[in-house]
């Protein structure tokens, strides 16, 4: 708690607007012994100004700082004091001088006395700074012992990798594989598509190699025949329960890496490819298992395959399968509407597993059935004598360095590759395959003869058949949310390809996504490097990704805490469990600091050591709230996400824009941090509106925090009964969503939700 | 020996490289050539497939950089020379002058002082930069940058009485002790001029798709409004030609990986825009690897996005309208088409920024300009310097580059 506050005053931000002795002279008015440092910088964000703020410090004047003058976003490096000291930075340059226009659009002008106006603004914003610094501690933090062993699933090509990668950087690592033997596809095949440069021919993968060097490595431990039944705590101090050949085991790992790979698609959604009633039909997965006993022969006669053509895909024949399942799709999310719409106040914590299977699947693995195709056609070539190998695809999927792998099987005349589509595959004498190819390159209908047909197979990855991760969490046992990508174990986040839902556990090579082997090598480092991050980081006690190195955490006021199970429910990334009873039992190395559970929590029970719901409530209530709004102008609390929306509203008035004058901008974690409580006292002081500035939410959703911005919309629809009851319009409090690139649209929305309210007119509780 | 990291490019693979490797705990330096970090994906309006704004991404990625001690990051910085062997490596580093103080402070109003308009490299020479400038307003560092050799003595004089500018500003060398280095020096569009037979860049309204990125960005040149170079006008035909460079042999070898889902990503910038607008999209091959494959049928289910499986043979200036005649053989009619649009988007291909240049580090390249890694070295590659990647999987690229890194270091 900081009680002895320094204000430093940026010349160059305020200088030129208003008179700076004044401005002093009345922060000394308003707080007295509370602010016995106040001084007027040239320039604040300079060496000087660092040193005699730090001498301050060191003398024991202060005990917190507050920095009046451009964004906290820059010039950071000059107001870092170290962990213990706390800082707060008022935006008075990009989000006062530059954004303010007085009601008749005009901006400020240098030289001249500010108006009235703006001199509440400063006010307001001054205050508010030293309220949050009053009401803040300096984060501690919560280091834990950590255990610095890894858990690697699945003992395929990338858990492999992953294990190894995890070892070469000095960890431990404990690699868990279902089957009896190491290697996954990759040890059942004859030979990969290219994994090096130059990209030109199928090569051995040498996973024995591979597999031998895990076994000599001391710190790698390996169980086969083995899979998780539990996994139990939290970051750095997991107990995983593995059922062993010889019984059950409980080992502790520190983080997970989830590489369990792949199931080949459920041979229904190859049935209009032929696969199951033409004889000689086999997929690519049954094809490579030829290829590595040796011998490529047609499962109806066993005779030696010549002509061997491999279909890519066929969309036209999947036309009934896509319409079957969006029809189901649609159903499906009206069904849910309406539960929604009829569920109580009851609150559903569990998330109930479901498989996910779509013909889909088929689609998502075109790099690899591209591939696959390819070096298979290869395997014709090398094993059957005066053979030929058809390809016909729709598009030839092979993306970057592999276009170099087509090519050069362009180059062998026994290789006949043909764009076409595929409409019909039948059965001709002695059980040929006849397949029947439209639109293709020679301008007619084809049929070609074949010996034998290779169809692709689709990779669905493992977490969508089943849970996987086995995870004793409240919310269940699996990632969450998995339908939006189909069941693979991926990140919502372009930029953040390891972004997860839980904390600690990172998907990397096919479960996360269809890749080729090289992909997934690199994709085993990666996932290894965030599982030893979140280890090392859980052991500072500090947050990871996106909050990283944020010391603080959520801490809970258990007297008052009403078990309504709220926070445990909403938390995106399911870091609280609970007793019987339903009290929360908080996992802080799960926690992503975003302030989820604080804005759930209806008793207000939950709080950050800098940030709380008391906190920005007395923000909120110290803004001076004119009685008379025809004549002072109304006021209004802009809550904005500090990731998006806030950078937005600097860049906007880098950009020249300005806005009105009678908001005060308070910025939050996450707008799933905000507690209706705080538009009920913005409301009760007589503020006139309150405008939340957050993400966008639903499918493709851009909060950083997956949940926040929606949840908050949730709790807006909630926010109507307290605002009626207090006899107060809903049209007073309104959430947008917006993009960090919004900048030159969301001065209009404040403009225009200004206005609306000029036109509701007064808060009916202004003057009580 | 060094545990720290040097990692070379500052743009989206290199930043995330670094970022990943200092909050595992090991100091990193970041060298940018640019005066900002970003590379780019600062010059991209929405990124596929979730059509979200790359600003985002970068706003989370600088404030990491801001918290975290352990990085530290040199712009208009290069590595000039490159001495001893793995986990220790001596490495001087050249920094130009940026000529301003340290320090957000706002200069546009000074700025707007100078004569000279620059060409804009940033926005790929569609508008002109005064010789004081930012590239956009998220820039990182906030911070001006005085290209000087564009200004006059009598404006130095004018500058000089700014406290914000230091003429005397200098280059200097300075020297890091590293471990480990990663290179992720990026992608540069493949250069148009070559492309003869596709207007080589001489054509007022056939672009690149990275110029188009900067049409519909909204703090690009028209603020995000897509128009025709020649007269501001909006288009109502616009053609994609994709494979501009790629999959030839004559140009790049390889596939860029990325122009299938950019130029049906632009696609939907130019329908999300025009309601009437109609697009064709030339191509050999539609590449829409994994989930991308939702995507595209969500682009193509619009009836006013077409395609056509032909390469363009040829693309032409209508003097008359200054529209683009695009020359094509339909591959599945055989028949030849020629058709009008009034705006042509090349897709061109993504080159190394190493093609034709050199590093002054031992490392392996191929003929094309990838760089190969060097595990013994402990020389790493992230992002496009090794291969034709997507953003995602350059950050992916990046962060499996730090771990090989941290174990370069970590083992010595």
């Amino acid at each position: 708690m900081a009680e002895k506050i320094g204000i430093y005053i940026d010349k160059a931000t305020l200088g030129p607007y208003m008179d700076l002795d004044q401005l002093v002279e009345k922060i000394k008015n308003r707080w007295g012994d509370a602010t016995p440092i106040i001084k007027v910088f040239d320039l604040v964000a300079s060496e000087e100004a660092k040193k005699d703020i730090k001498k301050d410090l060191d003398s024991g004047a202060i005990d917190g700082v507050s920095i009046v003058g451009p964004s906290p976003r820059e010039d950071t490096e000059y107001f870092d004091f170290g962990p213990k000291v706390l800082v707060d930075r008022v935006n008075l340059r990009e989000q006062g001088v530059m954004a303010f226009k007085n009601p008749d659009g005009s901006p400020l002008k240098p030289g001249e006395e500010p108006p009235q106006l703006f001199w509440d603004m400063v006010m307001d914003y001054i205050n508010m700074s030293v309220i949050k610094l009053q009401k803040s501690v300096p984060a501690e933090g919560e280091p834990l012992e950590t255990e610095k062993t890894i858990l690697v699933l699945g003992g395929g090509w990338t858990g492999i990798h992953a294990a190894q990668a995890v070892a070469d950087a000095g960890y431990n690592a404990i690699l868990v594989e279902k089957e009896q033997e190491l290697g996954g596809y990759a040890a059942k095949m004859y030979k990969s598509f290219p994994i090096n440069p130059p990209y030109t021919s199928a090569e051995d993968p040498k996973i024995e190699e591979k597999i031998q060097a895990l076994k000599n490595n001391k710190k790698i431990k390996i169980y086969t025949g083995t899979q998780l039944e539990k996994l139990i705590g939290q970051p750095g101090q997991y107990t995983a329960l593995l059922k062993t050949k010889k019984g059950e085991e409980e080992v502790k790992v520190g983080s997970v890496v989830v590489a369990t790979g792949w199931k080949p698609i459920e041979p229904k959604y190859l049935e209009p490819l032929g696969y199951g009633t033409l004889k000689n039909v086999v997929t690519n997965v049954e094809f490579e298992d030829m290829a590595k006993k040796g011998e490529i022969k047609r499962p109806s006669d066993g005779n030696v395959a010549k002509n061997v053509l491999f279909v890519l895909s066929a969309t036209n024949l999947y036309e009934d399968i896509a319409k079957q399942e969006e029809e189901e799709r649609k159903k499906k999310l009206e069904e849910a509407e309406a539960a929604d719409s009829e569920k109580s106040e009851e609150v559903d914590i569990e998330e109930t597993f479901e498989p996910i299977e779509t013909y889909r699947h088929l689609d998502y693995t075109s790099e690899v059935t591209s591939l696959t195709a390819l070096k298979q056609a290869g395997y014709v070539r090398e094993f059957v004598p005066d053979s030929v190998a058809y390809i016909i695809y729709e598009h030839m999927v092979t993306p970057g360095v592999y276009e170099l792998y087509y090519k050069s099987a362009q180059n062998d005349p026994g290789i006949m590759l043909t764009k076409g589509k595929v409409t019909s595959l039948y059965a001709g004498n002695n059980d040929n395959v006849i397949v029947r190819i439209e639109d293709n390159l020679l301008g007619e209908i084809v049929e070609i003869e074949a010996d034998l047909v290779v169809v692709p197979t689709g990779f669905v990855p493992t977490t969508a058949l089943e849970p996987v991760i086995n995870l004793e969490y409240r919310q269940g046992p699996a990632f969450p949310d998995l339908d939006l990508f189909d069941g693979y174990a991926d990140s919502n986040y372009i930029c953040f390809p390891y972004e997860t839902r839980r904390t600690g556990i990172y998907a990397a090579g096919p479960v996360r996504q269809p890749m080729t082997l090289a992909r997934s090598v690199s994709d085993a480092y990666g996932a290894a490097l965030k599982a030893i991050q979140c280890i090392e980081s859980v052991n500072r006690g500090v947050a990871v990704h996106p909050r990283s190195g944020d010391l603080s955490f959520p801490k809970f006021n258990f007297v008052r805490c009403t078990q309504c199970k709220r926070c445990t429910e909403e938390c995106p990334f399911g870091a609280l469990d609970d007793d019987e009873k339903g009290t929360p039992k908080p996992n802080v190395a799960r926690c992503r600091r975003c302030g989820t559970c604080m804005g759930a929590c209806p008793e207000r029970v939950i709080s950050f050591d800098n940030y709380s719901v008391g906190q920005v409530g007395s923000m909120i209530t110290s803004i001076k709230v004119p009685d008379n709004m025809d004549k002072e102008g109304p006021r209004i609390v802009i809550l904005a996400c500090e990731n998006d929306a806030y950078p937005a509203l600097d860049m906007a008035a880098k950009r020249g824009h300005r806005w009105s004058p009678y908001v005060r901008i308070i910025p939050v974690r996450c707008l799933g941090s905000v507690n209706t409580i705080w538009i009920a006292d913005a409301m009760s002081k007589g503020n006139d509106g309150c405008l939340l500035l957050g993400c966008k939410y639903g499918e493709d959703y851009q909060c950083h925090f997956v949940k926040g911005s929606e949840l908050c919309n949730r709790r807006m629809i909630n926010i109507g009964e307290t605002l009626d009851r207090l006899g107060v319009e809903l049209e007073r409090v309104r959430q947008e969503q917006v993009a960090i690139d919004d900048y030159d649209r969301i001065p209009e929305i404040i403009d225009s939700f200004v206005e609306d309210i000029i036109k509701l007119g007064p808060n009916p509780f202004k003057g009580y | 020996m060094s545990k720290s990291i040097l990692v070379i490019g500052g743009g989206f693979s290199g930043i995330t490289a670094a970022l990943e490797a200092a909050e595992v705990g090991h100091e990193v330096y970041l060298v940018e050539k640019r005066p900002f970090l970003g590379g780019r994906v600062m010059q991209l309006n929405k990124y596929f497939p979730k059509l979200c704004p790359p600003s985002c991404g970068l706003e989370i990625q600088f404030q990491r950089i801001k918290r975290n001690p352990n990085i530290r990051c040199f712009t208009m910085a290069e590595v000039v020379s490159v001495t001893g062997k793995g986990g220790d490596y001596e490495v001087a580093v050249k920094i130009r002058p940026r000529y301003t103080a340290p320090k957000s402070c706002d200069l546009s109003e000074l700025a707007e002082k100078l004569n000279a308009n620059v060409k804009n490299e940033f926005e790929f020479g569609l508008s002109s930069r005064k010789p004081l400038y930012m590239d956009v307003p998220f820039a990182y560092p906030g911070r001006y940058v005085l290209d000087i050799d564009h200004v006059s003595e009598e404006e130095k004089k004018l500058l000089s009485k700014s406290p914000f500018i230091n003429l005397k500003d200098e280059e200097k060398t300075i020297t890091l002790n590293v471990g480990s280095i990663i290179i992720a020096t990026g992608w540069k569009p493949y250069d148009v001029t070559r492309l003869t037979n596709l207007g080589a860049g001489s054509i007022a309204n056939c672009i690149n798709n990275m110029q188009m990125e900067r049409l519909a960005s909204p703090c690009g040149p028209t603020n995000g409004k897509i128009v025709r170079p020649s007269d501001g006008k909006p288009p109502k035909k616009i053609a994609f030609v994709q494979c501009a460079g790629s999959r030839d042999e004559n140009h790049l070898s390889y596939c860029s990986y990325i122009c299938c889902m950019a130029s049906l990503k632009q696609a939907s910038y130019i329908r999300d825009m025009y309601p009437d607008a109609e697009v064709t999209i030339f191509y050999i091959d539609l590449r829409t690897p994994g989930r991308y494959a939702k995507f595209a049928e969500k682009i193509l289910a619009d009836e006013k996005v077409k395609t056509v499986k032909g390469k363009v043979a040829k693309v032409e200036e209508d003097m008359a309208t200054s529209g683009v005649w695009v020359t094509a053989e339909d591959a599945i009619s055989g028949n030849k088409i020629t058709e009008l649009f009034d705006l042509v988007v090349l897709a061109t291909g993504m080159q190394p920024s190493l093609a034709g240049e050199s590093l002054p580090i031992d490392v392996e390249m191929d003929s094309e300009g990838f760089v190969f890694e060097s595990k013994d070295k402990g020389i790493f590659v992230a992002g496009c310097a090794a291969e034709p990647l997507d953003v995602m999987k350059s950050a992916q690229s990046g962060t499996a580059a730090a771990m090989k890194a941290i174990q370069t270091v970590r083992g010595r």
